[in-house]
């Protein structure tokens, strides 16, 4: 795993008029994951956004070092194509990673448009997805819906393996979940 | 290099290929569909469909070019195709240039070869069908780059499909004049116009497609 590190210092979001949140600052070194709990509506996915580099906090600095890897709602998947062909596109961009399909619960979908999968088989094509980009850095926006029991255990044994391999991760879910070293911020605490 | 091939090939697949073959037939269809109207509503007075037939070809053209402007940026948009690529470091400038190619590949070779039996149905001669062949070949590329621009500008606003339709025809007016006005000059100027206004196209549509997808993720 390539060195990482990612830091935000001061950062404050706004939404059209609304000031979401101000003066959040993290800190993360290989290895280690952070769970951002918040309730609906109060940031976390733009949060999630302005780390990705994606949006433009209001002020504040990041700081990433090593690739980013984003999962949230969109699978960035086409729904006409099957999902092995919409995959292959991916892993053509990212290079030969290795995303065990059979763990994921996907071997048997490859041929299936996936327009006609689940909420959560598209989850899990996506988790595929983030797997196979092999990033240092991962950024999962609610990577829990729509996941049965099995799914969400799935996704806290993926992040503990990552995190175990020296990657980060920042999950961002208003739903419980196991993650190595169990450190949380609420986006409340930083609400204007 | 390797990344433009990567999204010409999936851009291509999407166009072309796959479940929504029909959908690009359709542009073929219309512009047939066309040139089949026109000697029914102006009759059938050979001299005048001769003489009117190219721009009638041109018109059938440039709308049929406009069809499949919904399905080239918006989907992507909505999909998180875009954030991904920037995650990857691949930039939309670059995402637009291959979309602009596979565009044009998917809709312009297919409409030069329908012109040939639309001249039959307009009845124009074929001095007249080789100088619409060369200005489609030259006025084509624009229309495509003008089709990705317009969908990049327009995508992510409520009923933009419909509202880039309408904002691309203004803008094809120019190779609309030069592109069918060579047809009654019969000389080659026009068409070294129409071609060079295409090239200007095809070098800007890139860099303002690129922005305008930029904007649209900061809101």
């Amino acid at each position: 795993m390539q060195e990482c590190r990612l830091s935000a210092n001061n950062l404050a979001c706004q939404r059209g008029e609304r000031l979401l949140f101000r003066g959040l600052a993290l800190e993360l070194g290989p290895g280690q994951a952070l769970q951002v709990k918040g309730a609906n509506g109060i940031g976390k996915s733009s949060l999630i956004r302005i780390l990705a580099g994606l949006l433009r906090p209001l002020v504040g600095t990041v700081e990433r070092e090593g690739s980013v890897g984003l999962l949230d709602e969109r699978p960035a998947l086409d729904p006409a194509l099957p999902l092995g062909k919409a995959l292959g596109f991916w892993q053509r961009l990212d290079g030969p990673g290795h995303a065990e399909l059979a763990q994921l619960g996907l071997s048997g979908l490859l041929e299936v448009p996936v327009r006609y999968l689940s909420t959560g088989q598209k989850k899990r094509a996506a988790l595929a997805r983030l797997l196979g980009q092999e990033a240092a850095i991962w950024l999962l926006d609610e990577p829990l819906n729509g996941l049965d029991a099995r799914g969400v255990a799935m996704v806290e044994d993926l992040v503990a393996r990552h995190c175990t391999q020296g990657g980060i991760a920042l999950v961002a879910s208003h739903q419980p979940i196991a993650l190595p070293g169990g450190a949380a911020i609420d986006l409340a605490d930083f609400t204007a | 290099m390797r990344h433009f091939l990567i999204l010409l090939r999936r851009d291509l697949g999407l166009l072309l290929g796959g479940e929504r073959r029909g959908a690009t037939l359709l542009p073929v269809l219309f512009f047939l569909a066309v040139a089949m109207l026109y000697p029914f509503a102006v009759g059938p007075d050979a001299p005048v469909l001769a003489r009117t037939g190219g721009g009638v070809l041109w018109i059938a053209a440039l709308l049929a070019a406009i069809l499949p402007l919904d399905r080239l940026v918006e989907p992507d948009l909505e999909l998180g195709v875009f954030d991904q690529l920037a995650l990857r470091g691949i930039s939309e400038e670059l995402a637009m240039s291959a979309r602009m190619l596979a565009h044009w590949l998917s809709f312009a070779p297919a409409l030069m070869l329908a012109a040939l039996p639309a001249s039959a149905l307009v009845g124009i001669d074929a001095a007249t069908l080789k100088t619409v062949e060369l200005g489609l070949l030259a006025g084509t590329p624009g229309l495509a780059a003008l089709g990705v621009l317009v969908a990049a500008l327009t995508a992510g606003l409520r009923g933009g499909a419909a509202l880039g339709g309408l904002l691309v025809i203004p803008l094809a007016v120019p190779l609309l004049v030069f592109g069918a006005g060579s047809l009654s000059t019969g000389g080659a100027a026009g068409i070294v116009l129409t071609a060079a206004f295409s090239l200007v196209l095809w070098a800007i549509t890139p860099f303002a497609a690129g922005a305008a997808i930029r904007s649209a993720r900061g809101q």
